[in-house]
């Protein structure tokens, strides 16, 4: 049973064709990535979903049509867009706060995940103190106390250093098996999609399309040394060359 | 330090070139006629003050609020700027004489005078801080569920405070000139016509007590503006230091 549906998504700036033809879905429970080439029009996507910018096509959640009423979605945008001014407890009740949940409750609601967020000990600091990488997770765990009905993260981890980045994707995997959120992941690193997604949309360059739908049939946890390893190579290898060799579309039409 | 050697140079050259003490007096003769002068100086330098910061407030006040207006209501932005930075180059030596004439040797014309030079430095300030909220927090706001107000107070309003700081820096010491300006215009008591008096009676020593007075005056308040800016935002001064303090992970 999918939550989020798009049939056939459109969208132009002025007279940019970004988004061509987007259909996908998102299940309960289920990750799932949109890869592609930067410029593409993904960031684009989640303003669409998040109400910021209007196109054409189908937008269904749980079979209803999305209105700017439903908010379905906690949203990660592609910068971490914490608050120099505020600390960091602060900024992870943020969401909270604008539902309007009193400043107590929602505190309490996150105090218990500081430290599965690694955040423990640095909730009276500033943003500008921490690490990108501390940053990044503050930011999520902002998204994730809202307790919206989906995720939508647009590339959270496209500013970090290559270590720091293997290292949050790890974290977050092990986040996600706890948790079951309904995620749609935006990224350009296809390491990273095969590595935390069920399913992964690859994306053309603009005006976007769907290349193709893959299924990613690695078991879970994840282990990026073991068995699977290998399996995992060849599918980054597969969604490495559709990125780059886009024209002989072979997995056409899947609606 | 720099000043400290200027004025050391000043005192020499008053001293043995042989110029005469009512064209450049010696900084030694214009601290010593301060301190004779005291009670005439502070008993003149109340009135300035007094313009400087009711008419500082005043414009404020007006600059704050207009900004917000412009920032809901992009369309007054067009509209108004134009009128404002007219009103910037309206040559202060020729209104400062009018603004008297309609309003009188009171207050009322060194409050308009000192909001008026003042009054669009503020406001281009905040208008430009509300524009320099990162786009990206907007969004996230928005998709919280926030309504325009909640994105203005949570983080337009927040966003403004280091233009609003710097603005304010350079408005002060326009207020203080503004101030004098308009009693040097006409006025019954202030530094301003302190100034003009002392010149009339070839007394450059008393004149220059005066600019010290005023100097003083702006240096303070500037000041102040700084103490007021560390107050008001203590993460540009914790946020330079490294996380050290923190515990480690
Ligand atoms: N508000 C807007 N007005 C006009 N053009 C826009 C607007 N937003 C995005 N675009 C254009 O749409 C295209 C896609 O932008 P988008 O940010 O969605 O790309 P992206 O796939 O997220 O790229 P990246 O991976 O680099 O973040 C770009 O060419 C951009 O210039
Ligand atoms: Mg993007």
């Amino acid at each position: 049973m999918s939550r989020l549906e798009l049939r056939h998504v459109r969208k132009a700036f002025g007279g940019l064709d970004v988004l061509a033809d987007i259909s996908l879905s998102v299940g309960a429970g289920e990750f799932v990535s949109i890869l592609g080439p930067s410029g593409a029009g993904k960031s684009t996507l989640f303003q669409l979903l998040t109400g910021a910018e209007h196109g054409e096509g189908e937008m269904l959640f749980d079979g209803m049509p999305l209105d700017d009423h439903g908010r379905h979605f906690a949203f990660m945008p592609q910068r971490d867009a914490l608050m120099p001014w505020r600390r960091i407890l602060d900024n992870t009740t943020l969401g909270l706060e604008v539902q309007g949940v009193r400043r107590q409750v929602a505190r309490a609601r996150v105090v218990p995940l500081l430290a599965e967020f690694g955040l423990a000990g640095f909730e009276r600091h500033f943003p500008a103190q921490l690490s990108g990488g501390m940053r990044q997770r503050a930011a999520l765990l902002r998204t994730v106390v809202q307790e919206r009905d989906m995720l939508l993260l647009d590339e959270p981890f496209g500013a970090l250093d290559a270590l720091t980045r293997a290292a949050m994707q790890r974290w977050l995997e092990q986040m996600w098996r706890h948790h079951r959120w309904t995620a749609l992941l935006i990224t350009h690193d296809v390491r990273e999609a095969v590595f935390l997604s069920d399913r992964i949309y690859v994306l053309s360059a603009r005006p976007a399309r769907v290349l193709r739908e893959i299924t990613v049939p690695l078991p879970r946890p994840r282990d990026p040394t073991g068995a699977a390893a290998q399996q995992a190579g060849a599918l980054e290898a597969e969604i490495l060359d559709i990125l780059l060799n886009p024209q002989p579309s072979k997995g056409h039409d899947h609606d | 330090m720099s000043v400290g050697l200027l004025l050391v140079a000043w005192e020499l050259y008053a001293n043995y070139s042989g110029i005469k003490p009512t064209i450049l007096p010696a900084p030694s003769r214009v601290f010593e006629q301060a301190t004779l002068n005291r009670e005439a100086l502070i008993d003149n330098a109340v009135p300035t003050i007094r313009a400087t910061l009711i008419g500082f407030a005043c414009s404020l006040g007006a600059a704050f609020a207009l900004s917000m207006l412009v920032d809901f209501f992009q369309p007054l932005r067009r509209a108004l700027f134009p009128v404002f930075i007219v009103s910037q180059t309206l040559p202060l030596v020729a209104i400062a004489p009018l603004v008297v004439l309609w309003f009188g040797f009171g207050l009322t014309p060194k409050i308009m005078l000192v909001a008026l030079v003042t009054f669009f430095p503020m406001l281009v300030a905040l208008v430009q801080g509300y524009e320099a909220t990162e786009v990206e927090i907007g969004q996230m706001l928005r998709a919280m569920g926030a309504g325009r107000w909640r994105v203005f107070v949570l983080a337009r309003l927040p966003s403004a405070l280091p233009y609003f700081f710097a603005g304010l820096r350079i408005s002060i010491t326009y207020a203080v000139v503004g101030a004098i300006f308009a009693e040097y215009a006409g006025a019954a008591k202030g530094l301003g016509i302190y100034m003009l008096n002392a010149k009339n009676n070839f007394r450059p020593d008393l004149v220059l007590a005066a600019v010290g007075v005023s100097a003083a005056l702006t240096l303070i308040l500037f000041g102040l503006t700084a103490l007021l800016q560390r107050l008001a935002m203590p993460w540009e001064r914790i946020g330079r230091q490294p996380a050290g303090k923190g515990p480690g992970r």
